[in-house]
């Protein structure tokens, strides 16, 4: 289907007369060379200057409503006073203490989360019986999305940090054992009795089998764990916070500083974005001995 | 190439003295624990909180609100604003998605910008939503269609790259136009995943339905219910939202599975047609 739109090689060649032809109004071969090499360079550079192409328009659209006052700077502030106060922000040290508040709380609850789903995905995923007993309390509990929690969780323990940490470590829990009990279940029987075999004990059966072959879809599980922990986090600092990224957003809006709340904004994409980056690239690393074998 | 045959590494499994309960029975021996242990601190008077209710209250408090009507008010403005914040959203995202893969123009111009506007966590959508729709309904059913366009982009694009090859040669030999092509090959090929990206988009929506109800309060659902019993400390009222809430979610998952495999039995159909 894509093929239609691109034009094919050396179309442009065939449109213009071969070098010397005595057509009238022919361009001289000197000129169709030129044309042809920048028609190549256009398209050779094409996949970096097009994805800029519609993000600049809107900036200039944005910069010219702000500059023409058709907007409200409460509404929507030019983007060069977003642009200085993410940096007044980020020099004054107050983007730095918030988003390491912020840091702080993911990695600890999801450090929590993670783990604790780790133990619960590989209980599950080896021992049938273990999962017969907690699996649907599991699906009832994970069935219920963190902000339904988050009520009952507010009466129980407060606003404070702990209320923060358990539902980040809830929204790390659910992908990671879901996705470990998942993969190890999904060991083909095969590598198993090949294992049997060779007269493998239990832990080598473990150690190297049953985690190296489910070892792609336990990280799945670990990354969509670190997105949602993200996710929680905004959420939870949006709705009970005094600190931290989330905070800022609900702060600005509140005094209508909404040049604070999009440099906020802007900083939990990035972060969202370099923590996603950070993962495949540590996924490149831990699985690269599979793509050997393909 | 993977049966999913269990692993039954550890002891237990296979032998066991134990007779143990039978199968289906296991998964109600957690909960029951759970209800009998917090009825025991109840009816023993082991912490004197009043967040520690009676399950009996719980039922009580169940009972009157669905009686009352409050249940279905809250669950109607609440499925209503999910719905059509989902309708608008999945709709947008089917065409973008389309758009998206079909055209390679389209994907690096836009591509590249959707990619690192879905970066940012959804709930940081709110906020500034809520200044430029204001707080009624429109900035809820906006983030909702937020909420739900991001997944089914993802999805339909990914399921449109990935039609086979062979069967787009396929329609080239039997001639067909852009738009035969379209309907009889891509999309059917791609229907797998666009369903997928549906089903997350149902989901995210739920979530998002529960999100605007607590960032933007006011008006009623089952999200304002749940803060209501918060704000008065009426643990047996968050208890049932909490419950609502899950089965909410079941109910949509479940809909959208049975839809999903509805829609796609004429896959297994037609496969054991060429078979």
């Amino acid at each position: 289907m894509s093929q239609t739109l691109r034009l094919p090689d050396g179309a442009l060649a065939q449109a213009a007369p071969a070098p010397g032809a005595p057509v009238a109004g022919a361009l001289p071969g000197e000129q169709v060379r030129l044309l042809r090499l920048l028609h190549r360079a256009g398209r050779a550079l094409r996949p970096w200057l097009l994805p800029w192409a519609v993000p600049l328009l809107l900036l200039l659209l944005w910069w010219v409503a702000a500059r023409q006052g058709w907007i409200a700077p409460q509404v929507l502030p030019s983007p060069e006073d977003v642009g200085t106060t993410l940096v007044d922000l980020v020099r004054s040290g107050e983007m730095a203490d918030n988003l390491w508040i912020s840091a702080q709380r993911v990695l600890f609850g999801f450090g929590v989360g993670a783990s604790a789903g780790l133990l619960l995905g590989v209980g599950m995923g080896l021992s049938p019986r273990f999962k017969d007993y907690v699996y649907p309390l599991f699906k009832a509990f994970s069935q219920v999305p963190v902000l339904g929690w988050l009520p009952l969780l507010m009466l129980l323990v407060g606003i404070d940090e702990a209320l923060k940490i358990i539902l980040i470590s809830k929204a790390a829990l659910v992908p990671v054992a879901l996705n470990t009990a998942k993969g190890i279940e999904n060991v083909p029987n095969r590598y198993v009795e090949v294992a049997r075999v060779f007269g493998f004990t239990r832990w080598q059966l473990l150690s190297r089998v049953v985690f190296p072959s489910a070892a792609a879809p336990i990280w799945n599980g670990i990354r969509y764990g670190l997105t949602h922990a993200w996710l929680a986090l905004v959420v939870v600092e949006l709705l009970a916070s005094s600190e931290g990224l989330g905070f800022m957003i609900v702060y600005g809006r509140q005094l209508f500083q909404l040049d604070v709340v999009m440099a906020a904004v802007i900083v939990v994409g990035a972060v969202g974005f370099a923590l996603d980056k950070v993962l495949a690239l540590i996924e490149l690393r831990l699985l690269r001995w599979r793509r050997v074998g393909f | 190439m993977s049966e999913p045959v269990s692993v039954t590494v550890l002891p237990g499994a296979a032998p066991r003295r134990l007779p143990g309960l039978p199968r289906a029975l296991r998964g109600w021996v957690l909960p029951l624990l759970l209800l009998l242990l917090w009825w025991l601190a109840v009816s023993l008077g082991w912490s004197k909180s009043p967040l520690l209710v009676p399950v009996s209250q719980v039922w009580h408090t169940a009972v009157e609100q669905t009686v009352s009507g409050e249940l279905w008010r809250a669950l109607r403005s609440s499925l209503w604003r999910d719905l059509l914040g989902f309708a608008i959203g999945a709709s947008a995202g089917l065409i973008f998605g389309t758009v998206l893969g079909l055209s390679r123009l389209f994907e690096s111009l836009l591509g590249p910008s959707f990619h690192t506007l879905k970066q940012i966590s959804l709930f940081a959508w709110i906020p500034l939503l809520s200044v430029w729709f204001g707080l009624g309904d429109a900035a809820k059913v906006a983030f909702l269609s937020l909420a739900a366009f991001f997944p089914v982009v993802l999805n339909t694009f990914e399921g449109i790259r990935s039609v086979a090859p062979e069967l787009i040669e396929v329609g080239r030999v039997f001639e067909f136009s852009r738009w035969q092509m379209l309907r009889r090959v891509v999309l059917p090929s791609a229907l797998p995943s666009v369903f997928a990206g549906i089903h997350l988009g149902l989901i995210y929506a739920w979530l998002a339905t529960l999100g605007a109800e607590y960032l933007l309060v006011s008006g009623q659902g089952i999200g304002n219910t749940l803060i209501d019993g918060r704000e008065h400390f009426k643990m047996d009222l968050v208890l049932f939202g909490v419950i609502v809430v899950g089965l909410v979610g079941f109910a949509l998952n479940w809909l959208a599975s049975q839809l999903e495999h509805r829609l796609l039995a004429w896959r297994g159909r037609s496969v054991a047609q060429y078979e």
